[in-house]
């Protein structure tokens, strides 16, 4: 049975624990020095800054973190984990942090940008690849904003940016077949 | 038929309570050769002593073995005890039935059985031991110091003090170090150079001190008491002895070369001192960048355009002082004692990219602001931008840069930067009541006498705005600096638009640190800090017998550390060359010039450098222990593939018996 | 130190790639993706693209579902062993993505389950490269037919080509030069500036606009400051925030910006020869064809 706590995480009381495991990083080596938080171009927007997850993660603090605004804020550009000075890849952590508020079910604290990813993932399993019109009118739909980015359309038109007819690939069947296979393996390894 | 006396210790209960003592003693009693066994509570007290001098004498006792803790605790007190009893002190065994024995099993029963297997061994042992007496070498009294930093000027005056010779040796064309780089010195604010030039002065005119500027340590040979040690004395094209330090030469050069003694701010001329109070007070030619030399090198081949033949200085100098004929020279000295002094350098930012990789004129570190504040600094004291040379009304103050930071694989704290720091918000505030200043610290350290009164000093009285939070980005912006950080404490993002920012950057080793360790054969770290004996109880020695170690070089530490250190120093040198001979230590190996065929296996793994050659009779060339370098470690008996090496108080046929007897044969 | 120096393994620069272009180079950048072949047509760099590719997931399958995050990029380094050519990545987000998942996949388990997700057998042998690394190779000769003399440019890298460097293993991660130095092949100014890997604000446009336009404006407010004409870009993601705003940022900052974005195989087209036409400039929501005409360019 290969050593999967990698990819799929598996809940733990423990949070520290569960995050030592799930991305191999050393939470305790973290003296709060705060560079994190510095550079991180969207902690400004988040409750909780990248340095105050990280603490909150040695203090066991799981629902704060996780539902917090910042894993979702989060938009993964790596200048955390670059400069860390030990070494800690706190982007991995918030990614973490982030599949484990899912797997638990909660609301996130920023519903739309879920909303975006979940609208993104939908499209490309039916087209096989990403069809930016779905995606626009899927997204207004699902988070209500029904008319997000409408005044931009007249000009996205006019530049041709924007193709009313998708395009049609074998690679949505496989897409589907993989995100199906995908979604067994979970269900096995839960 | 040798007599060998027995005596088990109980130590208290450290070895009765877990090993049956009487039960040792009395099997100790049957052993081959033994003809007394006893047992002491202390064997180490004054009574113990003596019960084991009585027993000497009265039963004619000529071997000893003492069961009790380890021989590193008292097997040189035990040596004593017995040769005041007559016997030879190398005709003692001790067998560890403390650490070896009680201290790491808990069954009596099975304690007990080893006990006495070690004590069988023991008695084994001591019947093959020989008698061994340590000879008396001479010493040469003149001591080394490699280094003329604060650290080595206070060691060479503290030896010569002492009435000893000192030969003080120092790379640059003066000695000083850091510390004649600073402008002002915390906690006191004391002007650095007003308290360090009297003690360059006093280096240069004591009587019983060789100041050799311009100069380095090449190669060391021999050991304790006795090094050989060749000098590099680096050509000066100067002669000092005409040479009066007048000045007219230097401000005569046409050359300007940036200052490595003002951290690339200013310039200085080829022919140079390296600052005003330099000692010795006299200038040396930088060949490299003299326009006469580079002519002279272009002589040589006549390829390209002719240069200019300045000689400028020449014409200028009131006392023919320059000497072109002068050549690097290497000279060989003799020396008792070496300490290693040779400080530290400041860590050098450009490999943080997020801080602009060293390319911002006005992101300096915080030597680069002593050399702005400094009034005999390349602004005269002003602190001026370097960019455009503005006063600069917002400064910020980043910690930690080099320091605690495992990405650049500095781990390590350097100590004085949170002082400093401090010192600096402290000053800019002085040059500039207008100025704001702003520290990104993480932690504050200010450990020592009076450090966290001044620290609070710098937070509470100057207006400096101290932030805790590391600074992730800098950049240059509309001719300033955007300085991206946090406050940890109020969980928020800072940008800070500054005009100048000062990076307190670490200390590290110098260059050449690992380099001069290589040569002495001492030891140094990761970072090339070089390494103490025992960094709580043997600060200043290393495991080389005569080379000492002292101040930044070991570590990162302050002025009055450096200090102490360089006068610990030279105590332990003083304390040697006030000998008039040197002991050395009889368990040493030895080679057999019978069975030696000279592949000198031995050389190659001896780590102390303890092999020499030496020709028989016969004309073979074959191995030879110099036995006050030897530490009878061993290595070389293992290696030995004729078995032509024995050690002294550890030989085969020694450690051999043991092992049989063990096995019960 | 953790940081990878940069890749100048100094391999015969391949002449044929596959070519992946990744789902944005369908609508809102085909005009990275038109210009890119034109550029590598005209220097004899051969792009073959992957048939029936699929979407490499982006920032939605990564903060969903971190075995999708693997298997479909793993679908695609699939493909491109198959066909046995190094890989081709005009897009950054695509290139990160593929890069993440050659390195999870050194590890044995993740690679047997992910092959298992995908039905394949997943192997990590594919070199993937990023465009910008491709067309930028010291090796190659500009044939310039308009030097574009003049043009101060503000290279702009953002996140994913440079970071995290021990997996992308491309440039510099804080001071990236391979842009710089192929504008100055093509004999345009490349300004120096400290935000060209400062995150644009990357997916959150339709959630949270606000924190596009707080960045993205930072980035270009610094990039004119310094004097610079245009900003070139190598990735959709970057162009679009970059690029679609400039209204919105005039009026929640008050200041006008008018700064073009251009992919940098625009410019490499231009100074090829190419027609603005060609290189689809007029799709740009920040119309650079003025600035472009004012600087003699076209």
């Amino acid at each position: 049975m290969p050593d999967l706590k990698t990819i799929i995480p598996e809940p733990d009381n423990n949070l520290l624990s569960f995050v030592r495991t799930h991305t191999g990083q050393n939470i305790s080596a973290c003296y709060q020095c705060g560079k994190c938080s510095a550079g991180c171009p969207t902690a400004y927007a988040m409750d909780i800054g990248p340095r105050q997850v990280m603490r909150a993660i040695q203090l066991g603090l799981r629902d704060e973190i996780l539902n917090s605004s910042a894993i979702w804020l989060c938009v993964s550009c790596q200048t955390c984990s670059v400069r860390c000075p030990r070494e800690i890849d706190i982007a991995q952590v918030m990614e973490s942090l982030r599949l484990l508020s899912q797997s638990e079910g909660r609301p996130p604290a920023q519903r739309e940008i879920l909303v975006f990813h979940r609208a993104f993932l939908q499209q490309v399993r039916v087209f096989g690849r990403l069809y930016e019109v779905g995606l626009g009118i899927m997204y207004n739909l699902r988070s209500m904003h029904f008319f997000n980015n409408i005044k931009r359309l007249p000009s996205l038109f006019a530049k041709k940016k924007l193709h009313l007819i998708p395009q049609r690939t074998k690679g949505a069947a496989e897409v589907r077949r993989i995100a199906s296979r995908v979604k067994e393996l979970e269900r096995e390894f839960k | 038929m040798s007599r060998i006396g027995v005596f088990i210790c109980h130590c208290g209960t450290n070895i009765g309570g877990v090993v049956n003592v009487p039960e040792v003693v009395e099997a100790a009693r049957h052993m081959p050769l033994v003809v007394f066994a006893d047992e002491n509570k202390y064997t180490c007290s004054e009574v113990g002593q003596a019960s084991i001098r009585n027993a000497i004498a009265e039963h004619k006792l000529d071997r000893v073995v003492i069961a009790s803790c380890s021989p590193r605790m008292h097997e040189n007190t035990f040596r004593r005890t017995v040769a005041a009893a007559g016997i030879n002190p190398y005709l003692l065994e001790m067998a560890n039935i403390r650490e070896h024995c009680s201290w790491v099993h808990s069954d009596s029963r099975d304690a007990t059985s080893k006990a006495i297997d070690l004590v069988r061994m023991a008695v084994s042992k001591v019947a093959r031991h020989e008698a061994l007496f340590p000879r008396q070498i001479g010493l040469t009294k003149r001591a080394l110091i490699i280094g003329g930093g604060v650290t080595g000027i206070q060691a060479a005056l503290d030896i010569a003090a002492a009435g000893h010779e000192v030969v003080l040796v120092e790379k640059e064309p003066s000695i000083g170090g850091r510390m004649a780089q600073l402008d002002k010195t915390f906690p006191t604010l004391d002007c650095s150079a007003c308290i360090l030039t009297p003690k360059m002065v006093d280096v240069a005119q004591h009587p019983n001190i060789t100041l050799l500027s311009y100069s380095e340590v090449v190669d060391v040979r021999g050991f304790v008491g006795n090094f050989e040690v060749d000098i590099l004395r680096k050509a000066k094209m100067v002669d000092y002895d005409k040479c009066t330090g007048c000045g007219l030469c230097w401000q005569a050069c046409p050359e300007k070369i940036p200052s490595e003694f003002n951290l690339g701010l200013g310039y200085r001329t080829a022919i140079y001192i390296p600052f005003a109070q330099a000692v010795p007070n006299k200038p040396v030619i930088d060949i490299a960048n003299c326009r006469y030399e580079n002519y002279r090198r272009w002589k040589e081949t006549e390829q390209g355009p002719e240069p200019p033949q300045c000689r400028i200085c020449e014409g200028v100098c009131p006392t023919e002082a320059i000497d072109r004929t002068q050549r690097d020279e290497i000279i060989t000295e003799k020396f008792g004692a070496i300490i290693v002094t040779t400080g530290f350098k400041t860590f050098d930012h450009s490999v943080y990219g997020e801080y602009g990789s060293g390319k911002y004129p006005d992101v300096i570190s915080s030597l680069q602001l002593e050399r702005l504040m400094s009034a005999a600094g390349p602004t005269e004291g002003e602190v001026l931008r370097p960019s455009d040379g503005a006063h600069p009304r917002s400064v910020v103050f980043i910690q930690c840069v080099g320091s605690r930071d495992d990405k650049v694989n500095r781990p390590y704290c350097s100590k004085v930067c949170c002082m400093y720091t401090a010192k600096h918000a402290i000053m800019l505030k002085e040059h500039d009541p207008d100025v704001q200043c702003y520290v990104f610290y993480i932690d504050i350290r200010a450990g020592g006498k009076d450090f966290e009164e001044f620290a609070r000093r710098a937070q509470d009285e100057t207006g400096a705005l101290y932030l805790r939070g590391r600074v992730s980005q800098i950049y240059q912006k509309d001719g300033k600096l955007v300085v991206l950080g946090e406050d940890s404490l109020m969980g928020r993002p800072v940008e800070i638009t500054a005009d100048l920012v000062v990076l307190a950057t670490g200390m590290e080793a110098s260059e050449n640190a690992a380099e001069v360790a290589q040569k002495l054969n001492i030891s140094y770290n990761a970072y090339n800090f070089l390494i103490e004996a025992h960094p709580k109880l043997r600060p200043v020695e290393t495991q080389t017998d005569g080379i000492f170690i002292a101040g930044a070089a070991v570590g990162p530490r302050d002025i009055p550390d450096c200090v102490a250190h360089g006068s610990a120093a030279a105590v332990k040198a003083v304390a040697l060359l006030s000998q008039d001979s040197l002991t050395t230590d009889p368990l040493t190996s030895v080679v057999d010039p019978m069975k030696c065929v000279g592949c000198f296996a031995c050389r190659e793994v001896c780590p102390f450098n303890a092999v020499e050659e030496q020709t028989t009779r016969d004309g073979r060339i074959i191995a030879s222990i110099n036995e006050s370098v030897c530490k009878g470690c061993g290595l070389c008996v293992v290696a030995c593939r004729p078995g032509a090496i024995n050690l002294r108080g550890f030989t085969n046929q020694q450690l051999l018996s043991e092992v049989l007897t063990l096995v019960g044969r | 130190m953790a940081q990878v120096k940069p890749d100048t393994g100094k391999q015969e620069p391949g002449r044929i790639y596959s070519y992946y272009p990744g789902c944005s180079q369908l609508a809102t950048a085909e005009e990275y993706d038109v210009s890119a072949r034109l550029v590598s047509r005209k220097l004899g760099i051969e792009l073959r693209e992957l048939e029936n590719w699929i979407c490499c997931g982006a920032s939605a399958a990564h903060s969903t579902d971190h075995l999708l995050s693997l298997a479909l990029p793993a679908n695609t380094l699939k493909q491109a062993e198959e066909k046995g050519l190094p890989l081709a990545v005009p897009c950054a987000m695509c290139f990160s993505r593929l890069k993440f998942a050659l390195h999870e996949l050194e590890n044995k388990d993740t690679r047997e389950l992910v092959s298992r997700a995908i039905g394949k057998d997943v192997s990590t042998d594919v070199t993937v490269e990023p465009m910008l690394k491709i067309l930028a190779d010291d090796d190659i000769a500009i044939p310039l037919e308009k030097p574009l003399a003049g043009l101060k440019v503000a290279c702009y890298y953002g996140c994913l080509l440079v970071r995290p460097p021990e997996v992308v293993n491309f440039d510099d991660a804080e001071n990236p030069q391979t842009m710089e130095r192929l504008m100055q092949k093509l004999g345009a100014e490349p300004v120096e500036w400290g935000l060209k890997t400062s995150c644009c604000g990357a997916g959150v446009a339709f959630p949270r606009l606000d924190v596009v336009l707080k960045l993205s404006y930072r980035i270009l407010s610094l990039a004119k400051e310094r004097g610079a004409d245009c900003v070139a870009v190598a990735c959709p993601m970057c162009h679009a925030n970059l690029d679609m705003y400039q209204k919105d940022m005039k009026a929640k900052y008050g200041q006008k910006l008018d700064l073009p974005v251009l992919y940098f195989t625009q410019l490499m087209g231009l100074a090829l020869g190419f027609s603005p036409r060609e290189l689809l400039l007029n799709r740009h929501i920040t119309n650079p064809l003025p600035m472009l005409r004012r600087k003699g360019l076209i």
